[in-house]
């Protein structure tokens, strides 16, 4: 009989989050020999680099007087590649179990199933969710009226669509599915927008044309409906009104929760992992916890500090997966990227 | 060393003690005194995390277009809307109450 882990995808270091730790560890565990896979929910690696200050410069990231976070990503990405690091984007670590004597299994939102025996977070502030309304009864209405995110344009087709927010993908969905709604209002709570200017001109011709209701200097205060959703409460600057609307989309953007990594069993202090600073080890043997997730006495979330944390981390794997085997410390200076030979 | 009071999400009134030489905002100053304000991108303007009122007729300087753009990830928007990250500490502020805007799960 096969073992569940023989038909799973195998590496030596899952690595919970693709930010500038999660991918500079790879490097680190590359020198080492091991393996990494690493899985991220955003769509891209980088992290807060690149889904919140791509153009920033970054000045104490040593050796660069200053980069910009977008910079750092691509070279730390250019780094690593030697090591063919796997990728799972898109995806959210929901789950981990043990499956054998020294071997996890994380499973992902999706479904997708990575085995590892050892696992290391670096999951920074968590994983990046859509921004949720402080709006009363919200949860009641989430997948019965109200979407965060458009995955399938089609549903809206011949409905009556309320978006909220202002920047880009309120906008290029607002464009959208104006071809397929029957009616679409954009609120909006002043009348400047921070989007693409193409994608503001368009939405002001479409206004014009009829064929979208903008609103704005105007913001949604209530949603209502007795099973599902059937009307939004506005606060414009003409008073409360009230609209029909099969569906509310509010799209103001991401921000992170720690989410399913709460629910690991481990030691958390702070919406922060408990770790021993000699190798950053969590609670559970096999779980590490690097970056700016981790928390220990003297702490300081900074970029070079994750760094330091993912190549002490790396050394101690090594050990857990080989506890036989003597580990011989080498400079790059000495050995050169094995990968690149 | 100024005074500034921060009412919370329950209405309770916190007056706090802030030096005004160490560069700080009013999102650090919430912050170090463990008050529920979140400052998830540092300070730089770039999330909406540090959305506050302010109550008090203090003369602040206007916010910048960066700080309206990043105040439309924010809920309940009013015209004394403010990101706490960009309200730095100085004799003006001496007196200011703000209030903390209330944030989704």
């Amino acid at each position: 009989m096969r073992k569940n882990s023989e038909i799973l995808t195998r590496t030596d270091i899952i690595i919970v989050g693709a930010g500038p730790v999660g991918l500079f560890t790879v490097f680190e565990a590359g020198l080492l020999k091991l393996k990494c896979h690493l899985v991220d929910v955003l769509g891209q690696p980088g992290g807060q680099l690149t889904e919140i200050y791509p153009k920033k410069p970054i000045y104490d990231i040593p050796g660069y007087p200053s980069v910009l976070a977008s910079e750092l990503v691509d070279n730390l990405m250019k780094q690593i590649e030697p090591f063919n690091p796997e990728f799972t984007l898109g995806e959210k670590a929901e789950k981990i179990e043990k499956i054998e004597d020294s071997l996890f299994k994380l499973t992902t939102d999706q479904g997708t199933e990575i085995c590892a025996p050892v696992i290391a977070i670096a999951g920074g502030l968590g994983s990046f969710e859509p921004r949720k309304p402080p709006l009363e009864n919200l949860e009641k209405y989430e997948g019965k009226g109200v979407d965060y995110i458009v995955k399938d344009p089609e549903k809206y087709r011949d409905r009556d669509i309320v978006i909220a927010g202002g920047g880009d993908s309120a906008l290029d969905w607002t464009i959208y599915l104006a071809e397929i709604a029957k009616s679409i209002k954009l609120i909006h709570r002043r009348s400047s927008f921070r989007g693409a200017i193409d994608s503001v001109e368009k939405v002001m011709e479409l206004a014009n044309s009829g064929k979208v209701d903008l609103i704005t200097n105007a913001q949604v205060t209530a949603i209502s409906g007795a099973n599902s959703l059937e009307s939004v409460t506005l606060e414009t600057s003409n008073g409360i009104v009230d609209f029909n609307a099969d569906y509310f989309i509010p799209l103001f953007g991401l921000t992170p929760k720690l989410g399913p990594i709460g629910e690991w069993g481990l030691e958390i202090e702070d919406n922060a992992i408990k770790v021993n600073t000699y190798d950053y080890s969590t609670n559970i043997p096999g779980i590490y916890a690097i970056g700016d997730i981790n928390t220990y006495p003297g702490k300081l979330k900074l970029i070079l500090c994750g760094f330091h944390e993912g190549t002490l981390m790396v050394q101690s794997a090594f050990k857990h997966i080989y506890p036989d085997q003597k580990l011989s410390f080498k400079y790059t200076t000495v050995t050169g990227i094995s990968g690149l030979e | 060393m100024i005074e500034v009071t921060v009412i919370d999400r329950e209405g309770e009134e916190h007056l706090l003690e802030a030096p005004t030489d160490m560069g700080l905002n009013m999102m650090e100053v919430c912050k170090s005194y463990e008050l529920p304000v979140e400052g998830t991108c540092g300070g730089m303007a770039l999330c909406a995390s540090c959305h506050m009122y302010v109550e008090s007729d203090n003369e602040l300087p206007e916010p910048t277009e960066a700080e309206e753009d990043m105040l439309d990830q924010a809920f309940f928007v009013k015209p004394n809307s403010r990101l706490g990250c960009q309200l730095k500490l100085n004799e003006d502020l001496d007196g200011l109450v703000v209030r903390l805007a209330p944030v989704g799960e």
